[in-house]
């Protein structure tokens, strides 16, 4: 019965499969497997803008949306309105062809990364070998998409938020890639099915998850940096800074387009999160030994929620970094402490088991943490600034 | 240490989104429809028309003398002066406006016509709430739309309409007086000025 649950979408498939002539299943079983997604990820993309919204505005002591229905749970209908009918807007001197394309791009590299998602056991649309390269390879489609909106609407704000996202995604997918590595190390696969089945045994009660290792928390955390920063969110969201350069690259899109802009990005960022969660926290596996009766898409989408909600959190709390500090995050902070957590997963595979093994990891990762923050405080000279001109 | 800064804002957004559902008072949003704030008693939006008693035409003090139409910046205010005399307010037999509309959104409420009016016959009203589907129409406010009692007067700025009451009450103790000595004086000297009076009287019409 338990097995019947978890499996249920899979025992579906298959039975929708059988109604289908054998040459036409292998077609079939790709359409049937991505549907699903289609219809998942945008409908708790449609959930997520309203618990921003909402969420963002408890932290803020406001209300939030509650006008459209109960609690304002129709929002993301009437919001779904009001971009199909407003007017699509094309500037006169824009690369029309360019322009049209850049949001199309946008979400479809989006959906593309969900391919080697492990959603819950069995549950994966490929199963590739090198899946974690794969996504990486279409998320740097993102930064192509996003340099296609920003040249082709022939705007300034756009340029320069294009320019500064792409500067900003290519800094902050070193230390992304890098972070990840640590887990290929271990785990010696790049697939994805095969990352999460290794974390998916339990000692006592408690799972294997990488998450629980010294190297394996400072990913994490690592990683979400990264993730926060690859997918424009705040406090990294300089390209679209809505207080400096209105909204950035997709400033002059209008209607529908605007709206596939925001899908794709809350797209990826579901699917940075879903990485991090196949990664770091198990994938579809329980938190506890106890709780694997629950399906195991189940985990997979709860875990997505709670890093979603993490999302919004620091959204509420943290400004918006300046360009500089931005760059120092990333290659001088970041980007050491991705190096030797590298170095630390090599040291804990070899060592013996125990924990003399954890503390000598986290040493060797608390230390530079704590020396390298201090090193860039000190060389922060505060003085009073002065003006020319002003007086 | 290293993000403590981070980790104190995280604790304080925390305490305002679980802080949020269960104080009402860091909610300040006031949910306009449903909730309005009170208003001051300063507070003015568009000038009605001020009428004493229960029948709001006979009760009207505007004398239509033009005053405010002639003085009002943005031209909004038209009057046409009635052909009879009804009493005015303080019972002296005064022309009436037969027509006196006031276009709301030409409007600009700089309460000169009332600042003018000699009669104390119009006062800003407090009322903003007034959307409309017609938007000539709708926005032009006839007298009678404008006429609104002395109560509402009273209730919406009591200080000042305390004050206007006063010079009333007093301007037609005045009135009566007059009347009295009048009276009296006639009862007094009978016969010869009645008669006088009459082919007076009879000039005149």
């Amino acid at each position: 019965m338990i097995h019947t649950l978890d499996q249920i979408f899979v025992l579906a498939k298959l039975w929708l499969l059988g109604y289908f002539p054998v040459g036409a299943q292998p077609l079939a079983s790709a359409i049937l497997s991505v549907i699903p997604i289609l219809i998942a990820f945008p409908l708790l993309f449609a959930i997520t803008t309203w618990l921003e919204r909402k969420g963002l505005g408890r932290m803020q002591n406001r209300y939030g949306p509650n006008r459209t229905g109960p609690f304002g749970l129709l929002q993301p209908i009437a919001d779904a309105i009001k971009s199909l009918t407003k007017e699509d807007i094309v500037p006169l001197t824009a690369d029309h062809l360019v322009h049209f394309l850049a949001p199309l791009v946008l979400v479809a590299a989006a959906f593309l990364a969900y391919a080697v998602l492990p959603i819950g056991r069995n549950m994966v649309l490929v199963n590739m070998n090198a899946g974690v390269l794969f996504f990486f390879a279409i998320g740097s489609t993102v930064e192509l998409s996003v340099f296609m909106a920003g040249w082709s609407s022939r705007s300034k704000y756009s340029l320069l938020g294009a320019m500064r996202a792409v500067a900003q995604m290519i800094s902050y997918e070193v230390p992304m890639v890098l972070a990840t590595i640590v887990i290929i190390m271990q785990a010696g696969s790049l697939s994805t099915v095969t990352i999460v089945e290794k974390q998916a045994g339990y000692t006592g009660i408690f799972p294997h998850w990488f998450v629980f290792t010294p190297w394996g928390f400072v990913g994490f955390v690592l990683f979400m940096i990264a993730a926060t920063a690859e997918s424009n969110r705040s406090p990294f969201d300089l390209p679209e800074g809505e207080s400096e350069i209105i909204a950035g690259y997709y400033i002059e899109y209008s209607g529908f387009k605007f709206a596939l802009f925001f899908l794709g990005e809350y797209l990826g960022m579901f699917a940075t999160s879903g990485l991090a969660i196949t990664l770091f926290l198990g994938g579809w596996s329980a938190p506890f030994s106890f709780l694997t009766w629950i399906p195991s898409y189940a985990w997979f989408f709860a875990k997505l929620l709670a890093l979603i909600g993490a999302f919004i959190w620091i959204r509420g709390t943290l400004p918006r970094l300046r360009m500089d500090q931005l760059m120092n995050l990333a290659w001088q902070y970041i980007l050491p402490m991705a190096l030797i957590n590298m170095l630390v997963a090599g040291v804990w595979h070899f060592m013996p088991l125990g924990p003399f093994r954890w503390l000598v990891c986290t040493a060797l990762l608390a230390v530079p943490c704590v020396l390298l923050g201090h090193a860039l405080k000190r060389k922060k000279k505060f003085q009073v600034r002065t003006y020319q001109f002003v007086e | 240490m290293l993000g403590k800064g981070i980790l104190k804002g995280l604790a304080e957004t925390a305490r305002n989104f679980f802080g949020s559902y269960v104080s009402k008072e860091r909610l300040t949003t006031v949910q306009y429809p449903e909730e309005r704030l009170p208003q001051v008693e300063a507070a003015r939006s568009f000038p009605f028309l001020v009428y004493d008693g229960p029948d709001w035409h006979a009760g009207m003090r505007c004398v239509a003398c033009q005053i405010c139409e002639k003085e009002c910046p943005p031209k909004c205010i038209f009057i046409e002066k009635s052909k009879d005399k009804k009493p005015d307010a303080v019972g002296k037999p005064q022309a009436y406006p037969a027509v006196f509309n006031i276009d709301i959104s030409v409007c600009m409420s700089c309460q000169i016509c009332v600042e003018v009016c000699p009669f104390n016959a119009i006062k800003m009203d407090v009322e903003y709430d007034l959307p409309t589907d017609d938007r000539f129409g709708g926005l032009l406010l006839d007298k009678q739309q404008l006429s609104k009692s002395n109560e509402y007067y009273n209730a919406i700025h009591p200080t000042e309409a305390a004050t206007v009451d006063a010079a009333f009450a007093e301007e037609r103790a005045k009135v009566e007086a007059k009347a009295k000595a009048a009276a009296d004086a006639k009862a007094a000297a009978p016969v010869a000025p009645a008669t006088q009076a009459q082919p007076i009287g009879g000039e005149s019409r």
